[in-house]
């Protein structure tokens, strides 16, 4: 018979871990519970396909991209602290956190939510979207469905719209500003229970 | 020790005409002594007990995270129209007709993220989560020690269980199994005639009665008036092999399976010789045609008993159903179906075949407290014109889940072990575009205004 307190303990530096991404005991062990399922090897880690695995996943048109979110450049494998690192981006923002001047952005701040939103597009992470990869991500999500001239003119359209310094491609700040009246902590938040 | 072979003798002696005469031959007659009832009534007594001295040990220490069987997050049900729809409401554009918007990758990342922490498929193949503990160690999640008086109910839990009742459960499923080998042999042995059937009827209940007892298994049958009769076929949900003992405990049933060497294949063999069941070859089951013929010509024969088939195909954990297969319902117009609940406070009867072999599971069958299931037979439902094979699967799944309490899925049991069809990712993509382009000529009119 497990007890929280020693299934906590096996999680190292779990402290740590729960001050950065705000995340109760409870989710810490339900988060390591689903780590482990998932990590059927138990190796330890995560790889690719063990993201792959995931039926659901597999069938989301941008799900590579959301696996590839959780991998570091150069990295092949995932562990429990990235994990919970990416997937802290998810949690509902915070109202009642003080504002302290020299602490850092919570993980799951307004701003750190678009900026993984960015990264999906970004995939070069040179910190712009360029027409080339807008039209990548269209293709991802319209597959067949659309022609090619359909693609190209959503995809200078959009780019339209939202580059204001006319390069050409759309910058981090561009992307913040066209979407500052979406209501991102409801559309980019996952409710954890208890 | 000549003297202590002898007492070990007959203490055995003892011990098996005891089974035989209390447990074994009322079962065969279908009479009931009430032991399993009252074993029952002091189970469920005492887990009570138990759930509420945990419950008050989860009161007096909150670090102890209260069990959340229904998963880790709260999901959005709405569409992707709606969540999309939601998302592009609060964007200055005016957009008539639909467009891309960037924002529309947030439905699509949100909804990746949520499977990453929760998949609806990956569920269904481990066993259901108790919202509370039932005494048996493999269903203890997160359950920490609590009291000395429950520990050491629990300790007596064990003795009883691994002590007691699986030596007598093993002894009661030989004695089933070598009835039925033997019976069916004899029976084998009469010329076909109304006699042979009944006496092949006698062999086959007695036998799974015994099985039940070896099970201590509680049946509740359901809406036995709409029980399946000769020339139909049966269709039920599928959680592990003992729902052919629940099933045939009040009926019996042709079964269809494949041919395997071994013990199964000595059992297949001698049941074949009283009564026509249809055993495939692993070649045969290649062959699409050759086994709907056979199949076929079962069930037009109105005289052979009605076949059991689990179209899932595959074990699924008894909190939902999946896919049916359509090959059943090409068959026959007439299908009985049938649905299984277990009760999972009293023992898990999911076979989780990745990570427990035949022998193991029913090793674990055994130490359970005990099996309790509901059975209830619905109405027989007939193919309607205009109705192609896959939709009248859906109709009678969605009968079942529903009289079972079941969620009805329509996942593919088979994704346990294949990859997701290409197919799955081109509907989303269709739904999405439908919003993005719609028609071909939406698209253009808006670039113009």
């Amino acid at each position: 018979m497990g007890s929280t307190s020693s299934t906590l303990l096996k999680i190292p530096n779990v402290e740590v871990l729960m001050q950065e991404t705000g995340f109760s005991p409870a989710h810490m062990i339900r988060l390591h519970d689903r780590f482990k399922a998932l990590d059927k090897e138990g190796r330890g880690h995560l790889c690719p396909q063990d993201f792959g695995a995931i039926k659901e996943l597999a069938m989301n048109p941008i799900g590579d991209r959301i696996i590839g979110a959780f991998f570091c450049p150069g990295k092949e494998t995932v562990d429990f602290h990235t994990f919970v690192k990416i997937l802290a981006h998810f949690r509902p923002v915070d109202k009642n956190r003080p504002k302290e001047p020299n602490s850092p952005e919570p993980i799951n701040s307004r701003s750190n939510k678009l900026r993984f939103a960015f990264q999906l597009y970004d995939q070069d992470k040179d910190g712009k979207i360029s027409r080339d990869e807008l039209l990548k991500v269209l293709q991802a999500m319209l597959g067949m469905q659309v022609t090619e001239e359909q693609l190209e003119s959503i995809a200078d359209r959009t780019i339209q719209e939202a580059d204001l310094d006319r390069d050409d491609a759309i910058s981090f700040e561009e992307f913040r500003k066209s979407l500052e009246k979406v209501n991102i902590d409801h559309k980019m938040s996952i409710r954890f229970l208890r | 020790m000549e003297g202590a072979w002898e007492i070990a003798f007959v203490l055995f002696q003892v011990w098996l005409s005891i089974v035989v005469g209390l447990i074994v031959l009322p079962a065969m007659f279908g009479v009931s002594l009430g032991f399993t009832d009252i074993y029952i009534r002091v189970l469920v007594k005492t887990l009570e007990w138990a759930t509420l001295r945990i419950q008050r040990g989860q009161k007096e220490q909150p670090t102890l995270p209260s069990q959340s069987a229904n998963g880790i997050i709260e999901k959005d049900d709405g569409s992707m129209e709606e969540e999309i729809g939601e998302l592009r409401r609060s964007h200055p554009k005016n957009l008539v007709g639909g467009d891309f918007t960037m924002c529309d990758a947030f439905y699509f990342c949100k909804k990746g993220i949520e499977n990453i922490v929760e998949d609806q498929v990956t569920q269904r193949f481990t066993s259901e989560e108790l919202a509370s503990w039932n005494l048996l160690t493999r269903t203890n999640n997160n359950f920490r020690y609590i009291s000395v008086r429950l520990t050491i109910i629990w300790g007596l839990g064990v003795f009883i269980r691994y002590c007691i009742l699986l030596p007598l459960r093993i002894t009661l499923a030989v004695i089933g199994l070598s009835w039925l080998v033997i019976g069916t042999t004899i029976v084998g042995l009469l010329p076909s005639s109304n006699a042979k059937n009944w006496l092949s009827d006698l062999v086959h209940i007695t036998c799974y009665r015994i099985c039940a007892r070896g099970l201590s298994a509680t049946i509740r049958y359901h809406n036995k008036e709409n029980r399946p009769k000769k020339g139909g076929i049966c269709v039920a949900n599928h959680t592990s092999p003992i729902d052919i003992v629940i099933l045939a405990n009040d009926g019996c049933y042709a079964m269809v399976g494949q041919v395997h060497g071994g013990l199964m294949g000595v059992i297949q063999r001698s049941m074949v010789l009283s009564c026509p069941h249809v055993w495939f070859e692993r070649s045969e089951m290649k062959d699409r045609h050759a086994v709907a013929k056979r199949l076929k010509d079962h069930i037009a024969d109105k005289t052979k008993l009605p076949i059991l088939i689990f179209p899932e195909g595959t074990c699924i954990n008894n909190t939902s159903v999946m896919m049916f297969k359509k090959g059943s319902f090409e068959i026959g117009r007439t299908i009985y179906p049938v649905a299984i609940k277990y009760d999972p406070q009293f023992g898990d009867a999911f076979w989780n075949s990745a990570k427990y072999n035949i022998v193991s599971y029913l090793l674990r069958m055994m130490t359970s407290w005990a099996i309790v299931c509901n059975v209830w037979y619905l109405p027989p439902m007939t193919r309607q014109d205009g109705e192609d094979a896959v939709q009248f699967a859906n109709r009678v799944k969605s009968a079942i889940a529903h009289q079972g309490g079941l969620v009805d899925l329509s996942w593919d049991g088979g994704l346990k072990r294949e990859k997701v069809k290409e197919s799955l990712k081109e509907e989303q993509q269709k739904m999405y575009s439908s919003m993005i382009v719609g028609q071909q000529g939406r698209l253009m009119l808006s670039i113009l205004i």
